[in-house]
């Protein structure tokens, strides 16, 4: 069986609840020796330094090596080599294969050659499932289910990859989707169409305000960058409608939470860091928990062996 | 095509030889043995032509371009001796020329009829329309799921991209 990890759009309710729990275990002890005599190989095609450090983080906190590059400049792909290669070369090393890719598609294609299970750590613009999976734990974590909720997402819709993963994993939960972003990066009619397929409801808001946020259980900011738009005009017109500041969470519910990728430029008001609503640096630090999980099931470490661990340091 | 045109007779030096007659009718009834190809779209015929090899063919190939049809106005046809194809080569045939008539003929006996449709998975056929697709790259096969027949909307298999087979 193949247990690679490609994307988290097939997951079903139960495979999503079931990482979660996992990840929660982690969460309560990070530190084991649960992968000791195992190695983790981290291809990154593409330099993330975060997403890199973070799955590193999770191998190493659970007693496994990790061998890889992190600069693709330094890699027999610039001599021409094929990916095929390259995997098949790593699969000789390597346990499992966390992977970054600058192509569509490429962490797909990995997962059918490979000798052994491959993470797709982002291929382009196409899919970054570890990114959803410590998202939905962090929504989990902050609300106490996924049920439900009402989830604003605010920014680039258009180009917003982890937003995207985002509405498609929640689809097994009922919730409201609230999207606010400028016309030139307005969600794509092809995931309208997905929510109305899978009975999602959705709102399109043009402003961003204290009344507009006041429904929200999670805002979820992107960030609108500059590149994107072909009408620099239109950037500057709109760069500044889609700040959060301060005082706009005035109504904001008790239990809403504020999320955000990063790297963050400066759709956050920093003065926001130190209001209760705010969760971006925490929901980082759930990647790490999300990815010991994601490294676990795809190595076939079971929630019950990890219930049971006896290397927990 | 230079050396397709020694083998490849045309329908009107065809009719004109065996003596009137619609051409349609002489073509299929002439096969004994082997596959007809019919109501391919005029616009598409030395696509097919290309696709099914037909210029490297040793048996006798008899093609009609531009003939009347009632279903479509103009229509080609494609009459192959002594050769039938496998269901992979069908399925390209389906990607260039949906909607055309298969007819296998045994003996002087039509045995099979029917229209080739696309099939649910095309392999190798068509290219990612993503420039950043992984099969764009790579030295590998590509591989589509169809998710709208009718509208020959496909969809990588690799990178998600959806887009349209030509109408």
């Amino acid at each position: 069986m193949n247990r690679s990890l490609v994307t988290i759009a097939d997951h079903t309710r139960e495979k999503i609840e079931y990482l979660i729990r996992m990840a929660q275990e982690f969460e309560h002890h990070p530190n084991r020796l649960l992968l000791q005599g195992r190695v983790v190989a981290t291809l990154f095609f593409e330099p993330s330094t975060r997403t890199r450090l973070s799955f590193e983080t999770a191998a190493n906190r659970l007693g496994a090596r990790v061998i890889g590059f992190a600069d693709p400049k330094v890699t027999s792909g610039t001599k021409g080599e094929t990916l095929k290669d390259t995997i098949m070369m790593v699969s000789n090393y390597a346990d499992i294969i966390v992977m970054r890719h600058y192509l569509e598609g490429a962490a797909r294609y990995a997962s059918e050659i490979a000798p052994v299970p491959i993470i797709n750590a982002g291929d382009g613009a196409n899919q970054h499932p570890s990114q959803t999976m410590l998202d939905l734990y962090t929504i989990y974590q902050t609300q106490g289910t996924l049920d439900n909720l009402n989830i604003y997402l605010v920014g680039d819709l258009k180009y917003g990859r982890t937003v995207h993963s985002l509405l498609m994993a929640m689809r097994h939960f009922n919730p409201t989707f609230h999207f606010i972003a400028p016309d030139e990066l307005a969600m794509p009619e092809l995931y309208k169409q997905y929510c109305r397929q899978y009975n999602i409801r959705y709102v399109e808001h043009q402003d961003f305000d204290a009344d507009v946020i006041a429904g929200a259980d999670i805002l979820y900011m992107t960030r609108v960058q500059r590149e994107r738009f072909t009408d620099l005009m239109e950037y500057e017109r709109v760069k500044d409608r889609y700040l959060l500041k301060l005082e706009m969470l005035a109504k904001a519910r008790p239990n809403m939470r504020i999320l955000h990728p990063l790297p963050r430029v400066n759709e956050i008001e920093y003065a926001i860091d130190d209001d209760p609503h705010a969760y971006y640096f925490q929901q980082a630090r759930n990647g790490l928990f999300a990815r010991q999980a994601l490294i676990c099931d795809a190595l076939g470490i079971t929630l019950e062996q990890v219930k049971v661990d006896k290397t927990i340091i | 095509m230079n050396n397709a045109s020694s083998q490849i007779q045309s329908a009107s030096s065809l009719t004109g030889k065996e003596g009137g007659g619609s051409a349609r009718s002489l073509i299929v009834s002439a096969l004994d043995h082997g596959t007809v190809i019919d109501h391919i779209p005029c616009d598409r015929l030395f696509e097919v032509i290309e696709l099914l090899h037909l210029q490297d063919m040793k048996s006798k190939v008899t093609i009609g371009f531009n003939l009347k049809s009632q279903k479509m106005g103009t229509k080609s046809i494609i009459k192959i001796a002594d050769r039938f194809f496998n269901d992979e080569e069908l399925n390209q045939l389906s990607v260039v020329a949906p909607d055309v008539t298969l007819v296998i003929i045994r003996d002087y006996e039509v045995v099979e009829k029917r229209p080739v449709s696309l099939p649910d998975e095309l392999r190798g056929i068509v290219r990612c329309d993503n420039p950043k697709c992984i099969t764009n790259n790579e030295p590998m096969r590509t591989y589509f799921h169809v998710i709208d027949k009718p509208n020959g909307l496909i969809r990588c298999h690799y990178c998600n991209h959806e887009q349209k087979l030509r109408k």
